[in-house]
């Protein structure tokens, strides 16, 4: 059963990776910029230009351009970053365990901020505790991260000095940039658990729990937790992309060494194959992301079985 | 006396106690204004575009200029708040006041214009993928699952830098990738609704397919085009101060919130206010338009579970 999930599931992520590189192409190519161009810079002349063209295989038609590309793709090989000057692949994967430890670090934070505020504002509706959160929830998630990673800065590495400015090394550099998006990431999911456990408490399922004599504790955290998180749980697997965003946003406000920093620095030098690279590794980690959410939620709701 | 006729018997209107006519729009206004909250958003939203279509008539000094004396402390930093920068200036001695109005402009003005387009591409897609359905449906679906499942902003940064940015790049750019969760929702109502029994009367009676679509099943997605028109602005409005702030957006001098918050950044030690208040702003635009945006969907829809 699980097995066949699985299947089906890998299927559907090389499915959607053929498509994201098809857009991505379609995408950057139709667009009235001359990578060739872009590669040797302004000043280059027009002999010069075409040598590259010629070099990289610019001069060919698209089509053939992207069946060379896909060629390679499968073979493993994404070809070489036209600013760091070494393959795709070496230079994603030097920079990945710092993106990946970010964000792992983030949705930990954030599931540990997010849902005990959730359900304990949930079970204390209207107590100071529920207002504060909320209206301090709306606020954050109104601000953007590189905002809310500002004053983290300002606060707590420059007038406390808690924690250093930016960099990456020790626990210490992780807890600034993860705060910057755990923070509103978590507060999101605190008002959405709210409001999803606000409904759980009229419904018939935790009305019998209560009359079969359990205390509250137990009704809430067996059946009300349980069936509250899923819409949750659906939303965080939604959001990863936007996970992915602050990540970029974070890592520059902290020069934090990740995938992020690199994609910019490719963004503004035109490095089409490390974006296309960074690309298809950001839907490899959504897709990623996915199962795990999928299984999560297979796991929260017995209803559900995969397969 | 009036008297109206029901099959042979005759009724006194004037005996009946009918409910006053009110248009929808009465209705939904009546239903918006009753809630605090939103409506203080309302005018909070409605201040903020004032100011920044007057931003010409009230900014104190040209937003771009570099008052490189005045402007600047003896040891060329920027100013703090005083009489004549009301709001201090920043690293290169500009009025902080006056680019905050102007930076309205452009980061309200990109953040509307986008979520405009952005609902109004997802309202073509979702409507065609609703109402036409079958293969249609299910490829323009994929389409969106598809995107949805992509690192977007990685793209977008690509194509901001590959098409030069600008206002109109920056809007096109972020409309592109900010109509798929407004298509999801404008398809499920239109599901919802082509198979009500006024559409299948419409259909008996004759009505050509596009009559049908126009005049009776679009009227019942307008009001969420309306709720998801508020509610898109946001996240248009952090991608565009996400650009801006990562230096790709609206191209300098030009003032964006987001990038006065990037010039902040670089004096966030001496000068924190620099950066303090184009990121309240944004943060009290993006309140109210929340707000706004949940208020309408309140007024429109009363059954709606809360």
């Amino acid at each position: 059963m699980l097995g066949n999930y699985l299947l089906r599931r890998l299927l559907w992520t090389l499915i959607t990776l053929f498509g994201v590189t098809l857009l991505t192409f379609l995408l950057v190519f139709a667009g009235p910029t001359d990578p060739a161009r872009a590669l040797v810079g302004e000043k280059a002349t027009g002999v010069s230009i075409e040598h590259v063209r010629q070099q990289y295989g610019l001069d060919q038609p698209l089509y053939v351009q992207y069946l060379t590309y896909m060629g390679r793709l499968v073979r493993g090989d994404l070809g070489d970053s036209y600013y760091f000057r070494k393959p795709v692949i070496e230079a994603l994967l030097g920079r990945l365990p710092a993106t990946a430890l970010l964000a792992f670090s983030i949705m930990f934070v954030g599931c540990l901020i997010g849902i005990p505020l959730g359900i304990i504002t949930a079970l204390r509706q209207g107590s100071l505790l529920d207002r504060a959160t909320m209206v301090i929830g709306l606020v954050s998630i109104s601000l953007p991260t590189f905002f809310v990673g500002l004053l983290l800065l300002y606060c707590f590495a420059f007038q406390l000095k808690w924690f250093p400015v930016g960099g990456y090394g020790t626990l210490r550099h992780l807890v600034l940039p993860t705060l910057a998006v755990a923070i509103p990431w978590g507060a999101w999911y605190a008002i959405l658990l709210r409001s999803n456990m606000l409904e759980a408490i009229s419904a018939d399922y935790v009305r019998t729990a209560y009359a079969k004599g359990l205390n509250t504790r137990v009704v809430a955290v067996r059946h009300m937790v349980r069936n509250a998180l899923l819409p949750v749980v659906t939303i965080m697997g939604i959001d990863m992309a936007s996970l992915l965003t602050g990540i970029v946003l974070v890592e520059s406000v902290f020069s934090w060494p990740g995938i992020g920093m690199q994609t910019l620095q490719a963004a503004t030098h035109l490095d089409v194959p490390l974006i296309m690279g960074s690309v298809l590794l950001g839907a490899v980690m959504i897709g990623l992301a996915n199962l795990v959410v999928d299984i999560i939620y297979s796991w929260l709701d017995p209803r559900i079985q995969l397969g | 006396m009036t008297t109206i006729r029901v099959g042979t018997s005759q009724v006194a209107t004037d005996k009946v106690s009918a409910r006053p006519a009110k248009s929808w729009g009465w209705d939904v206004w009546q239903r918006f204004v009753r809630q605090k909250a939103p409506l203080g958003a309302g005018v909070v939203f409605g201040v903020l575009l004032l100011l920044a279509l007057l931003a010409p008539v009230i900014a104190p000094h040209d937003p771009v200029q570099q008052f490189r004396k005045e402007g600047l402390s003896a040891l060329g930093e920027p100013l703090a708040p005083n009489t004549q920068f009301w709001l201090g200036t920043d690293g290169l001695g500009r009025d902080l006041f006056s680019r905050l109005l102007y930076g309205a402009r452009v980061s309200l003005g990109i953040g509307l214009a986008a979520s405009a387009i952005a609902v109004l591409i997802g309202l073509l897609v979702g409507g065609i993928a609703g109402f036409v359905g079958g293969k249609i449906d299910f490829f323009l679906m994929r389409l969106v699952d598809l995107i949805m499942s992509m690192p977007t902003f990685f793209i977008i940064l690509l194509l901001v830098v590959m098409l030069k940015p600008g206002v109109w790049v920056v809007i096109t750019v972020i409309s592109l990738f900010s109509w798929t969760a407004p298509a999801r929702v404008f398809r499920s109502q239109i599901l919802a609704v082509k198979h009500l029994d006024f559409v299948l009367a419409a259909h008996c009676l004759g009505a050509p397919q596009h009559r049908i679509f126009l005049r009776h099943v679009l009227p019942h997605v307008l009001p969420l085009v309306i709720v998801y028109l508020a509610l898109t602005v946001p996240n248009t409005i952090f991608a565009e101060a996400s650009l801006s702030f990562l230096g790709l957006g609206v191209p300098q001098p030009t003032p964006s919130w987001g990038s006065m918050i990037q010039d902040g950044f670089a004096y966030y030690r001496a000068a924190p206010w620099i950066a303090l208040f184009p990121g309240t702003i944004i943060a009290l635009t993006v309140v109210s338009i929340n707000l706004l945006g949940t208020g309408l969907r309140e007024a429109m829809d009363p059954m709606r579970k809360k």
